[in-house]
């Protein structure tokens, strides 16, 4: 059985032990054996002698070449073509909260759009007593705010509603971002042309080939939406929507508009692709939820997992993962080692934030033996992430959006870790 | 008095402001009170821009333009424009939308969800040809050339005769078979009072038994394969 470590601040007795072994091992030639076989002790390494990249060698810096491994990828299979297509975040690859932006997944149904700014307007018309033309330079003198939110594609986890299908939580969890915007509050803009009182829905619009469109509630619309031009503290990225894009946090990401061009107020919804053929949720009985906005509870560890294997033996180990939940913050994650007989609170560390990523981490003693890891967050509203079951008990098999049922991995012996379903 | 706040006030609030920083984690203030009389920002827009991008089409017809097109008609332009992804009797060709067939097959393991058997309104047929069809050329088709598209999905979907005729004044008597099939999201209701409540924590159950593996499907990029269900 694999010890759980209580507290995790070690003793000074633990402490002690451990300097004394290391004693014993140099008396016995040990430690110093091992020494003189590491490589990184054959001599000095080159960067310790000669001269590093000068200031302007990189303008725009990039991760180190050691790390080009670290990508955002495709499933080529889900899609009829890359353009109207999906690419995932490589949570494995990630620590914190907050998503580099260079890998943020991406999904767009016309292209990643590329916007002149100069030439970018938002427009807001319909059931408003002024109806405006915004330039990029008019709306970055509105007040404006920063908050960090995670953007969850509602088709994130999908391809698992039949069963365990990809090994790796990059696909199985990487239809999600979590990134600093600032913004105007959509607020502020609709005060200024004014909404008259039989507006109750807002249709944001984007500029890009897919013209992409959503309906929503004006009741969000004035609550929490952000109007974004920067993302961690820089300009939005093409395949996010530059110049400019909708927040709408903790809902389907669908709904966060790239490229906003217009924001049209009308007495009711509007019925389009996205919220009718794509985005609403087909139950076992044939008939649909529409309107599925909010995102429920959900987490997922993401180291170990199947693209990030445990490559060292037994000993000391650190499980980490993420959770998030479009109702509130995450004040609670509880991890099993055991595939559920006993389950154990993680240790949650950095901002809790209200709709955004929340990082936790569980550190244990493994024993070498299989594991089967499994996380399950716990909202501020008392939500509890529930089983893949539970939740095929509600909706069937069919629904593609929403799936936010508990993950299970299974980690052999050698610390290899694979995507299944257990009883 | 100025509709801003005084500056002498916002450096008040700053003191404030640094002092709080001391005792809490994260400081979010929001943006301000909108100011009496609004900002002054943006301009009106004029009726043609508003024209020019106002495109969007509802349920109860509103927005749609003049016009109207054949079965007839749409069938050629369907062939030009449409038939090399969606196929020539609109059944989809590769992984492209399948946009006629499937009735009948919503509650069944592998449902097939088209214009005939899933879409709500035909307006969202209308609004969404005209917006993003064809596939890297929108808003490149004629009111009529739409409105004909539109009456030939209808017939590859058995809602018309072949020689029916849509124009904007008989578009709201079609009423597609699945209107009645959604209904507004429930989990408030029917998951959120489940899904809720302490866990069992310690010893919740006697045993646990793998159920499924992903290796035996074998469809993760970089194995090679291919897997079921779609996201599009």
């Amino acid at each position: 059985m694999s010890g759980i470590f209580k507290g995790m601040k070690p003793s000074r007795r633990a402490f002690l032990r451990g300097a004394a072994a290391a004693g014993v091992g140099a008396a016995s030639g040990g430690v110093a054996a091992r020494a003189a076989q590491d490589p990184a002790f054959d001599g000095l390494q080159p960067w310790m002698q000669q001269l590093g990249d000068p200031v302007d060698a990189a303008p725009y810096g990039m991760p180190s070449e050691f790390e080009a491994h670290v990508q955002r990828k495709t499933v080529y299979w889900l899609t009829a073509d890359p353009i109207s297509s999906i690419n995932f975040t490589p949570l494995h690859e990630l620590d914190g909260i907050i998503t580099p932006n260079g890998l943020c997944f991406e999904r767009h149904h016309g292209g990643a759009a590329h916007v002149d700014p100069a030439l970018h307007r938002l427009m807001i018309n319909g059931l408003v007593d002024r109806e405006l033309v915004f330039t990029m330079e008019d709306l970055k003198r509105f007040p404006r705010e920063n908050h960090v939110y995670f953007l969850e594609c509602a088709a994130n986890s999908g391809m698992e509603w039949r069963g365990a299908q990809l090994n790796g939580c990059q696909f199985t969890h990487g239809m999600i971002h979590n990134v600093m915007y600032t913004g105007i509050p959509l607020k502020l803009l609709l005060q200024e042309a004014g909404v008259q009182t039989a507006g109750k829905w807002i249709l944001a619009e984007g500029a890009d080939a897919s013209g992409m469109t959503r309906s929503i509630p004006i009741e969000k619309a004035l609550d929490d939406c952000l109007v974004a031009f920067k993302m961690n503290g820089e300009a939005l990225r093409v395949e996010q929507g530059y110049p400019l894009r909708l927040v709408v946090p903790g809902w389907e990401g669908n709904m966060w508009v790239k490229w906003l061009r217009r924001i049209e107020v009308g007495d009711a919804p509007w019925h389009h692709r996205e919220e009718t053929s794509k985005y609403t949720d087909l139950l076992a009985d044939g008939n649909a939820r529409r309107f599925t906005w909010e995102m429920d509870a959900k987490s997922v560890i993401t180291n170990p997992s199947p693209q990030a294997p445990i490559t060292h033996s037994k000993g000391p180990t650190v499980i980490t993962g993420l959770a998030w939940s479009g109702r509130g913050t995450i004040p609670r994650v509880d991890v099993t080692i055991d595939g559920g007989k006993n389950w154990y609170k993680a240790r949650m560390s950095g901002p809790s934030l209200t709709k955004s990523m929340h990082r936790f981490y569980f550190d244990f003693d493994w024993d070498g033996k299989p594991l089967l890891l499994q996380s399950r967050a716990h909202d501020s509203t008392g939500y509890v992430q529930p089983t893949k079951d539970q939740l095929r008990a509600v909706r069937g098999e069919n629904s593609i959006y929403h799936n936010n049922g508990i993950q299970t991995w299974h980690v052999n012996e050698k610390g290899e870790a694979e995507n299944v379903e257990i009883s | 008095m100025s509709r801003f706040p005084d500056p002498r006030m916002i450096r008040g609030s700053l003191g404030a402001f640094v002092v709080a920083a001391l005792a809490l984690p994260a400081l979010a203030e929001d943006a301000g009170q909108f100011p009496e009389g609004g900002f002054g920002l943006g301009r009106e827009a004029t009726p043609d821009e508003i024209a020019l991008w106002d495109i969007d089409i509802r349920p109860d017809g509103k927005g749609l333009p003049a016009g109207s097109g054949s079965v007839e008609a749409g069938e050629e332009i369907w062939t030009y424009e449409c038939a090399h992804c969606h196929g020539d009797f609109a059944e989809g060709i590769d992984r492209w939308p399948v946009l006629a067939g499937g009735e009948g097959t919503l509650a069944n393991d592998r449902p097939v969800k088209t214009i005939g058997s899933y879409w709500p309104y035909l307006s969202t047929v209308y609004d969404y040809v005209y917006r993003a069809m064809p596939f890297g050329y929108s808003q490149s088709l004629s009111a009529d050339d739409i409105y004909a598209i539109t009456a030939y999905l209808l017939y590859s979907n058995y809602i018309v005769e072949d020689d029916f005729v849509l124009s904007r004044e008989n578009f709201t008597e079609v009423r597609l078979p699945n209107e009645d099939g959604f209904f507004m999201d429930d989990r408030a209701e029917t998951e959120l009072p489940v899904f809720i409540g302490e866990p069992c924590m310690t010893d919740c159950k006697d045993s646990v038994e793998i159920t499924a593996r992903a290796v035996i499907l074998d469809v993760t990029p970089e194995d090679g394969g291919e897997g079921g269900g779609s996201i599009d």
